[in-house]
């Protein structure tokens, strides 16, 4: 690998609104090579990317393509260069169809360029995707595809600028393991065709399987570039985060002759969920494992009665309770923490303090309805210094906070409404490592102190490192039990596959 | 997989205006058992006659509205158009063709006007136009000195809406000009907005702004091009309106944009933005214009006709809810 390198940045600074976020940054991609950018979030590896796919301007440093000197000062400016980035929120137009998406912008035109040519349009998409070997309609309309097709509509898009560099930022955040495999098909296919990838992942196993170098970045500046193979994780995770994680996991509680908290007998709702039974003692945490769309969060919903359920039983504390709505499950003491923190679990224009109470309102209302902002500041700095939440006040916007912070902030929530059965939809996606260990503690004492914990995870590793306990689901049931000391990963996918 | 490819007017969710195209016809058989008079030739000319100008603003408003805007200045703006053809025509004895142009070119500057706000200046769509359509309304009062502009030497102009271009090939069918102007406007605008650039790049502004953006798309002049064209089709409308009365009326205009963008909204577009046929927004002018007038026939009183249309409006939003739930 002695070729020229196809993107070379040198001397990379930038600053917004005076806070420095890369300071002498550097980074070297060859062409066919796929190198992973990995740090903690706030490490600047976004930072860096969106300036080489021409989103922010430079403030310093100089960005060489094939050894020339470019300015890339928009992302078309970049496209041109053939630099395409898939970010990891996909940037695209649900109501259009996958063709239209891929062309937006460049549309072949026909009637004197005033109209779009579409019969011309879906032909390339589907000359594309043919190249891909991918099997897609080109009409269908991208908000119709699973979150593996959209992703794959994306690379589409960038394959159709003859890109010679293409940026994925976390690609594997929302895909199950087959969805992965065909992920990385396409990305060798590219590579053996020479295009250059970057490749931004928090996930350690899939750099031994895809990439080739590994850059690590931490506070803004380049730590340096090592091999992926023959580099051991720990080498790579202490450059991370600067320190050695102390993260070996303790041998579980032995939690089996607690009492049972919750039961759940024979839920059904439609072809997600079919017949699905299990108990969760006191002090317990409950891993539930299985590829995505197994049904693990629809049961969670359904329990929590966010969706409607069509036949089942459910025992809290041994009472048989009628949950119909969110309010009739908060109301008997269960909580749920969304996958999707930003949509479903948190206000993130408003401030700590209102987002800790949103669920407990009414306990901080006095006579007259007026809040009692007192009390309500000194609840939310309790969880605050509780959970140890980073935040320069109760007063600060969500938004402005990290992903590991805003997870807390939900956390908290469900703490101050008193639930003790907590319901977590993969509470460490999208979150660095140093804030992982950190949520992981929480459960711990979550768990030590008697809330009664669901833990829904798509990470293996996660579930294993965990789980008291684990629930496997596949296509909507559950296919397996399995004690934390007897489980494998082979074990767990062996379950998650049965068909 | 080989689904035909949608017809022009049809595209792209031809289910969703089945259901509009029911409730009209389900409205029209209701009207028809409730009164003889429903279904008289003569009744049916007025019906056609009184949508062709709520359904022009609201062909204007459904591209704004596809793009996940909002224009509240569509009738004061088709007033202005009106005053300022009569300036051309009656004040500076221009030709018939400059005033036709001055409507419409006039339109299309004040929708950029609009347009440019939203897009350079940031400022957002519900005041940007909030502030376009009251200043549109002193402006039409202060250039006609708050006195009507009448046509009466033109003689043409009037000919625009009230003559039959049809009534003359086909003496059986005396179709007013308006209600051709109407299909006329119609079928171009679902043909930019289904198989256009401008249409195209509407529905995706509609869809995702920021992928838009971040796909090296010029945003700020596709949305002043939306505007643009939203103006120059209020300007059609603002002299369908002035040939009908034979005068450019300087106070009307305002509530008249409530009407068109109720038509939208009846006819299956989603003020969320990416979704929405003109097909659909005709059919939803239409919806109005029957439901007025099959209740003026009934005889009810002018205040309850208005409580009917507020329930109509509810009902078509809640059933495209429970349409959209359902799949």
């Amino acid at each position: 690998m002695s070729a020229q390198p196809v993107v070379e940045m040198r001397g990379i600074g930038k600053s917004f609104n005076g806070v420095r976020a890369l300071g002498d940054c550097r980074f070297e991609l060859l062409p066919g090579e796929v190198h992973a950018l990995m740090g903690e979030n706030g490490a600047g590896k976004s930072t860096m990317m969106k300036l080489l796919a021409g989103i922010y301007p430079m403030d310093a440093g100089e960005i060489l393509l094939a050894g020339q000197p470019v300015q890339l000062g928009s992302p078309r400016a970049a496209q041109q260069q053939g630099i395409a980035i898939i970010h990891q929120e996909l940037n695209l137009m649900n109501h259009l169809s996958a063709a239209q998406n891929i062309f937006i912008g460049r549309e072949p035109r026909s009637g004197f360029g005033l109209l779009v040519d579409e019969a011309a349009l879906n032909r390339q998409a589907a000359q594309i995707f043919e190249r891909m070997n991918l099997a897609l309609d080109p009409r269908t309309p991208v908000g119709r595809l699973t979150v593996a097709k959209q992703q794959m509509v994306e690379i589409a898009k960038a394959l159709s600028f003859e890109s010679r560099v293409l940026i994925m930022d976390e690609p594997t955040a929302a895909l199950n393991t087959t969805e992965t495999a065909e992920l990385f098909r396409i990305i060798r296919q590219l590579k053996a065709q020479g295009v250059g990838i970057v490749y931004i992942s928090h996930k350690m196993d899939e750099l031994q399987q895809i990439a080739d170098r590994v850059t690590v970045m931490r506070d803004g500046q380049t730590i340096g570039t090592v091999p992926a193979a023959g580099t051991p994780m720990d080498t790579i995770i202490t450059m991370m985060v600067g320190r050695r994680l102390a993260d070996a996991p303790a041998a579980p509680p032995d939690t089996s002759r607690n009492p049972v908290v919750l039961q759940v007998q024979g839920l059904r709702r439609g072809k997600a969920v079919r017949d699905v039974s299990f108990t969760l003692r006191r002090g317990e945490i409950l891993g539930f494992a299985g590829l995505m769309g197994a049904g693990r969060t629809e049961v969670a919903r359904a329990v929590f009665g966010a969706d409607a359920i069509e036949a089942g039983e459910i025992r809290v504390r041994g009472e048989p309770v009628k949950i119909r709505s969110p309010k009739d499950a908060v109301a008997h003491g269960i909580g749920y923490l969304s996958e999707d923190r930003k949509q479903f679990g948190l206000a993130t224009g408003l401030d700590v303090e209102t987002n800790v109470a949103l669920a407990s309102m009414r306990r901080f209302t006095g006579a007259g309805g007026l809040l009692d902002e007192a009390a309500l500041r000194r609840a939310a700095q309790g969880y605050v210094a509780r959970l140890s939440i980073k935040t320069p006040s109760v007063h600060q916007q969500v938004r402005l906070l990290s992903g590991g912070n805003q997870q807390k902030i939900v956390i908290a929530k469900w703490l101050l409404r008193d639930c003790d059965i907590l319901f977590f939809d993969e509470p460490t996606r999208g979150i660095d490592i140093g804030a992982k260990s950190e949520i992981y503690k929480l459960l711990d004492e979550l768990a030590a102190q008697g809330k009664a914990i669901v833990m829904i995870s798509s990470e293996l590793p996660e579930v294993l490192r965990m789980s008291h306990r684990i629930l496997v689901m596949c296509e909507g049931r559950v296919t397996g039990e399995l004690p934390a000391r007897e489980a494998t990963q082979e074990k767990i996918m062996q379950l998650a596959t049965q068909r | 997989m080989d689904k035909p490819s949608p017809s022009l007017l049809f595209a792209p969710a031809t289910r969703q205006k089945l259901l509009a195209f029911a409730s009209l016809l389900a409205l029209m058989v209701f009207f028809s058992a409730a009164s003889p008079n429903f279904l008289q030739a003569d009744n049916l000319v007025s019906i056609l006659q009184a949508t062709a100008v709520n359904g022009v603003l609201a062909i204007a408003c459904t591209f704004v509205i596809v793009s996940a805007g909002i224009d509240l200045s569509v009738g004061t703006l088709m007033t202005f158009c009106a005053v300022m053809a009569g300036v051309f025509l009656t004040q500076w004895g221009l030709p018939l063709w400059a005033g036709v142009a001055a409507a419409i070119g006039f339109g299309a500057l004040c929708g950029a006007v609009s347009g440019l706000l939203i897009a350079k200046l940031k400022v957002p769509p519900f005041i940007a136009t909030l502030g376009m359509m009251m200043l549109l309304k002193g402006l039409s009062l202060v250039i006609s000195g708050t006195k009507p502009i009448y046509f009466n030497d033109t003689p043409g102009f009037s000919a625009i809406s009230q003559d039959s271009l049809i009534g003359e090939l086909l003496p059986a069918l005396p179709i007013p000009n308006a209600v051709l102007i109407l299909f006329v406007v119609a079928l171009a605008a679902a043909v930019a907005l289904n198989k256009s650039l401008l249409g195209r790049y509407a529905f995706a502004l509609g869809s995702n702004e920021e992928a838009v953006r971040l796909s090296g798309v010029n945003v700020d002049l596709w949305k002043v091009a939306v505007y643009s064209v939203s103006g120059g089709i209020c300007g059609i409308a603002g002299l369908l309106i002035a040939s009908r009365l034979n005068s450019a009326q300087p106070a009307l205009g305002q509530g008249y944009e409530l009407d068109a963008i109720a038509a939208v909204v009846i006819g299956g577009t989603s003020l969320s933005g990416g979704t929405g046929t003109i097909l659909g927004t005709i059919i939803g002018a239409f919806i109005m214009s029957v439901l007025t007038n099959g209740l003026r026939i009934m005889s009810v009183a002018q205040e309850w006709q208005t409580v009917v249309t507020g329930v109509i409006i509810i009902l078509a939003v809640y059933t495209d809810i429970l349409r959209r739930r359902r799949a």
